[in-house]
């Protein structure tokens, strides 16, 4: 007899959305298989390599690449005034800007691409890159943006200082765009009128993503028959092979671009870089493939930093803590060129989410672009376009404000939190939040930490440290953030003009299994896992049996790629809707086969059954097959779906954090004793994939709050340009994480999930922050800026007067 | 990160390896567990054309536990003293000390040798050398001679080897009493911010001799002969620590750089010390 196989067995055996499928990827990840773009290898590949500018700024008078060319190995050397010929001395950037393939002219940065040596392996080519002589006249250096807006001194020569950029008119020659966003008269009534205001400057400093894999590409122009393949760490493969194709003049179908394994992106492989351009040509020039491959060096101090804002802020309150007004100016450092990775109509991402989790009725926000002499870039680095800027500047300013009202700043969040019966809910900068319910999660975080006993321990210790007993304060590092991802809708979002949309395509193979691609590109998300487990569930096929396929865009159908959280927004969604299309017409096969009419069956798991006849079913292996063996009359042959997904709106992932960290005074070391992090992402598709990304997002969270930087000196020099200085945690500087959820899904997306890999920094930096902030609150302490390594908050602590 | 090109030698004994520093000078190097120096030459900022690769080199391994003294190898790796029983039991410090050079992958590289020999400011045994007053064996053409640690360092990279000398060995008297290596970084595998080792010997309630030196905190390591001396004879209470922070303090000389303003690094010296003399005399 046959053991009966229940409806629970039947869902169980899909490891559809909700179960903790084991990754997929990781088989050949964990076993040193996976293949990366410097794995790959092409008879007669060449290798190129820069010259890069020692200097912050200098005209390039002269550059002799004669020695060069006598190194063995080395076969040419590219500089502007080989690409000028091609128009490709000078690249379009994503935010409306223009930068220096190689240098023409001048450079803007230290590291600057001054000239491409191509060689027989890179070995010449490092050899050949000591040979070429480059005369530089120094320039006066800027690296800070508020002298440079004050300067004589013209950075981009190159612009008419009088004409409007790509975002409006602009106030000086080193000036790139001023933003808005909100009620600016109002909301400056409203301070004026106030009760209580605080007022900070809040500095978010200059970081990088440093994925562990750095930035690189294979260029193969194949020249019979004109088709040029390009292999690179691209976290947005079809926008590259559009922009390849518009500044190379070569015909999209001539271009192949293919994301291999990606080792980390963190938003450091969404732009377009020299070492891309440079290689094409190379390529086309030589005849060979080309590849170039960042150093450690390369990829910290000249491929896409984040954050480096300024953000001046002012909270308005009454005495009782209602806040009744927010306001910002941000004055955003960009580097040399403005390279940010934005969507087109914001050129300060999303920093207008910067009122956060509260109902603030008047804000306004400005932000003012500016040029300096550090690396371009300015991307979302693990976030959502400016999100982690806007988190942290609203958490400080709560915390802040807390100060000035002599609150609790718990107590404080609590009093002004959007309401769960306010969604969905219109900010005051212009979004429309769709979901949330801060309250409950605020409740079980402060529960599952103790809250109150912390506070009271907290006491102690500044007792028993004013009398001496002890060296130790803690610290209770709060945080509620609300992240804004998933661009985006179309009618708002587009990069390049090319609208934020994404892309499923599902193949149903006659034996029931199926193959489904997507326009994203997994860079150690585990979207193989994933996007599996949501068409298992909405297909009624065992997620082992669907092969994910990503990057190739000569096979997958065209998106606008991963970064900002949007893959499972708008690819998940795009896959939820073609695997309903799959579904639609099962139905009307299952139907036929079952002689009944396409209302009269319904989906149930993995089958359509007779409605009110269960026994009479048609599994979807036996649906498939039927789909290209029956003849059935009005139903094409095959089971394919496409989809191309426009989300109506973002998706608004919230939690709470809380971090309790102790801080010995004396030599400013941090200890964490506990780190809660309550995430709420809507629908949750693999739990297990969901805290991998929570841990993964809160240590590069403690990376940038408690030591990564990109810091420069006053000649522009890149002072932390290796891994000695630049702080990349290990499992050694890793604390213990307790993760926790809440779950409020996303009204209008298909299957209500929402993401979550970027969650964790957005709301990682300001607990990790505030807890040491909030470990100096009762000496005095209101702003310090991070990273709180040890000789900073040494600082703090000498300079409230606590070292006697 | 592509090193220039350079010749590459393994010799099987020291004479062979000396007769190649005589041959090529400043241009050749020996390279113990390469963890400091191929990362210079990959950097382009050690121009090294002959490499000499050590680890072919017989009788350059080993840990000797004497009666009153031990001799160290200069091939030894830091995983070996690390491992070493005898070690542990007759000078504990150097295993404390050892555990938080780097990370495990560098420490079964990394020699003493290498460490003690490269002059780099940053490292950790030099200092810890000097608190065990060691004696360093060079072999050169004339054959060996000793150098004593605390006059082996002269300025950073440059030390009291010639240019045709190899560093063979350490030797030290066991060390006696409680010890401490107390050690601040902001990082694993990171230098030192400050780094303090202290040796003393209890006698009754009171300290009979110190030895104190310090790490990262000059351009060469620090033995601070006036902290020590600030602890003979008393009880080694708050005023006799004090003294001998004050007197440490006026050995040191550091710098601002990633880790920390001088003001910083010699708040931090202090605490190390502090913490170092604490842990040390509750073991004496």
């Amino acid at each position: 007899m046959k053991d009966e196989v229940t409806r629970d067995d039947r869902i169980a055996g899909l490891k559809g959305m909700g179960t903790s499928r084991k990754r997929v990827e990781d088989a050949r990840f964990t076993q040193g298989k996976g293949n990366y773009v410097d794995d790959i290898k092409l008879d007669g590949m060449l290798f190129g390599d820069f010259v890069r500018s020692p200097y912050a700024h200098a005209r390039v008078t002269n550059i002799d690449t004669s020695a060069a060319m006598e190194v063995p190995g080395v076969l040419a050397v590219l500089t502007a005034a080989d690409l000028e010929p091609l128009g490709l001395h000078w690249m379009p950037t994503l935010a409306g800007d223009k930068q220096m393939v190689l240098a023409d002219g001048k450079v803007l940065f230290q590291g600057q691409e001054v000239a491409f040596v191509i060689a027989e392996d890179r070995y010449a080519a490092a050899d050949g890159i000591e040979a070429v002589v480059v005369d530089y006249e120094e320039l006066p250096v800027i690296t800070d943006p508020f002298e440079s807006l004050k300067s004589d001194v013209v950075l981009r020569e190159d612009l008419d200082p009088t004409a409007d950029g790509a975002h409006g008119p602009r106030k000086h020659p080193n000036h790139i765009f001023t933003w808005e966003a909100g009620e600016k008269e109002a909301t400056e009534q409203v301070i004026d009128a106030a009760e209580v205001v605080a007022e900070e400057m809040i500095y978010y400093h200059r970081t990088h993503p440093c994925p562990l894999e750095t930035c690189g590409c294979v260029a193969s122009m194949d020249k019979v028959n004109g088709k040029l393949t390009l292999w690179g760490t691209f976290q947005a493969p079809h926008a590259i092979r559009t922009v390849v194709s518009l500044i190379s003049g070569i015909e999209e179908h001539n271009i192949r671009v293919i994301s291999p394994d990606i080792g980390g992106g963190f938003g450091n492989k969404v732009g377009a870089y020299a070492g891309y351009v440079c290689s094409v040509v190379a390529s086309i020039v030589t005849g060979k493939p080309v590849k170039w491959i960042e150093d450690r060096m390369d990829n910290l101090m000249t491929t896409a930093f984040a954050r480096d804002y300024w953000m001046k802020g002012k909270i308005a309150a009454t005495k009782e803590g209602k806040i009744t007004g927010l306001w910002c100016h941000t004055t955003a450092d960009h580097g040399g060129f403005d390279a940010c990775a934005d969507p087109t109509k914001f050129p300060a991402g999303f920093m207008n989410i910067c009122t956060g989790s509260y109902d603030i009725p008047t804000a306004y926000l400005a932000v003012d672009g500016v040029y300096t002499n550090k690396a371009p870039g300015g991307v979302a680095y693990r976030c959502s376009f400016r999100v982690t800027e806007a988190a942290y500047f609203i958490e400080r300013m709560i915390e802040v404000l807390a100060i000035e009202l002599n609150m609790d700043a718990a107590e404080l969040r609590r009093i002004n939190f959007i309401k769960a019966d306010q969604f969905p809910y219109q900010s005051a900068l212009g979004w429309e939040y769709d979901s949330g319910d801060y309250h409950t999660a605020w409740d079980k975080a402060l529960n599952a930490v103790g809250y109150d006993n912390l506070r009271r321990e907290q006491a102690q210790m500044v007792e028993d440290f004013k009398s001496g007993k002890s060296r130790k304060l803690l610290g209770i590092g709060l945080c509620h953030f609300t992240e804004i991802v998933g661009a985006g809708p179309v009618k708002n979002c587009d990069i390049l003009g090319l609208g934020m949309f994404d892309s499923c395509e599902i193949r149903i193979h006659p034996t029931g299994s199926a193959i489904a691609r997507l326009g994203t590109i997994s860079q150690g998300q585990g979207h193989a896992t994933t996007f599996a487990q949501i068409l298992a569930s909405e297909i009624g096929l065992p997620a082992d049996s669907i092969t994910i396929e990503e990057g190739d865009t000569d096979t997958a159908p065209y998106g606008l790629g991963t970064y900002g959280s949007r893959s499972t927004p708008v690819a998940g969604a795009a896959t939820a809707m073609a695997g309903r299309k799959i579904r639609a017409k099962a139905q009307m096969i299952a139907a036929y086969l079952l002689e009944v009419h396409d209302d009269d069956v319904e989906f149930d798991v993995d089958r359509f059954v007779v409605k009110g006849a269960p026994e009479r079913f048609k599994t979807m292996k036996e649906i498939a097959f039927a789909a290209y063996n029956q003849a059935i009359p009005g139903i094409e042959p095959g089971l394919e779906a496409v989809s191309y997904y426009d989300p109506p709106n973002m998706t608004y992932p919230f939690g709470a954090y809380i971090c309790v960290m102790e801080i010995d005074v004396d030599t400013g070391e941090h200890s964490i004793r506990q780190f809660y992090a309550l995430d709420d992402c809507g629908t949750r598709i693999n739990p297990m994939i969901i805290e991998g990304q929570v841990h993964g997002g809160l240590t590069e969270a403690l990376a940038i709050a408690m030591g990564q930087e990109i810091a420069y000196d006053d000649m522009g020099n890149v002072k932390t340009g290796t891994l000695m200085d630049f702080f990349l945690p290990t499992a050694w500087e890793t604390p213990h994480y307790t993760t926790d959820h809440t779950t409020t899904p996303s009204p209008h997306h298909p299957i209500g999930a929402k993401g979550v890999g970027e969650s964790p920094n957005v709301g990682g930096v300001p607990a990790f922050s505030n807890a040491v902030h909030d470990a100096f609150r009762a000496f005095g302490l209101r702003q310090a800026h991070m990273p709180h390594d040890h000789w900073r908050v040494w600082k703090i602590a000498n300079q409230l007067g606590l070292h006697g | 990160m592509i090193p220039a090109a350079f010749d590459y030698y393994r010799p099987k004994d020291l004479p062979g390896v000396v007769a190649l520093l005589q041959e090529h000078g400043d241009d050749a190097r020996v390279m113990a567990g390469g963890h400091s120096l191929i990362p210079m030459m990959k950097l382009r900022m050690a121009d090294v054309p002959h490499l000499i690769d050590m680890q072919d080199v017989d009788g350059m391994n080993g840990i000797y536990v004497g009666d009153t003294g031990v001799r160290i190898g200069a091939m030894t790796t830091q995983a070996e003293l690390i491992d070493s029983a005898e070690l542990a039991d007759a000078a504990p410090i150097l295993r404390e000390a050892a555990l938080q050079i780097a990370d495990p992958q560098v420490r079964y590289m990394g020699t003493v040798g290498g460490n003690v020999a490269n002059g780099d400011p940053g490292n950790d045994m030099p200092g810890l050398m000097q608190c065990f007053d060691a004696t360093f064996t060079l072999f050169g053409p004339d054959g060996e001679r000793t150098v004593p640690a605390r006059e082996f360092y002269e300025a950073a990279y440059m030390t009291a080897r010639e240019d045709d000398e190899v560093l063979t060995a350490v030797s030290f008297p066991t060390p006696a009493g409680g010890y401490a290596y107390e050690k601040q970084k902001r990082k694993i595998g990171d230098y030192a911010t400050a780094a303090a080792a202290v040796q003393i010997v209890k006698d009754g309630g009171s300290c009979a001799s110190a030895s104190i030196a310090m790490t990262n905190l000059s351009d060469t390591p620090v033995f601070s002969e006036a902290a020590g001396a600030a602890l003979v004879g008393t009880s080694v209470d708050g005023d006799a620590i004090r003294a001998a922070v004050a007197a440490m303090l006026n050995d040191i000389d550091p710098v601002d750089d990633n880790r920390g303003p001088v003001a910083f690094k010699n708040h931090v010296a202090g605490v190390i010390l502090t913490r170092a003399i604490e842990r040390a005399w509750s073991r004496a």
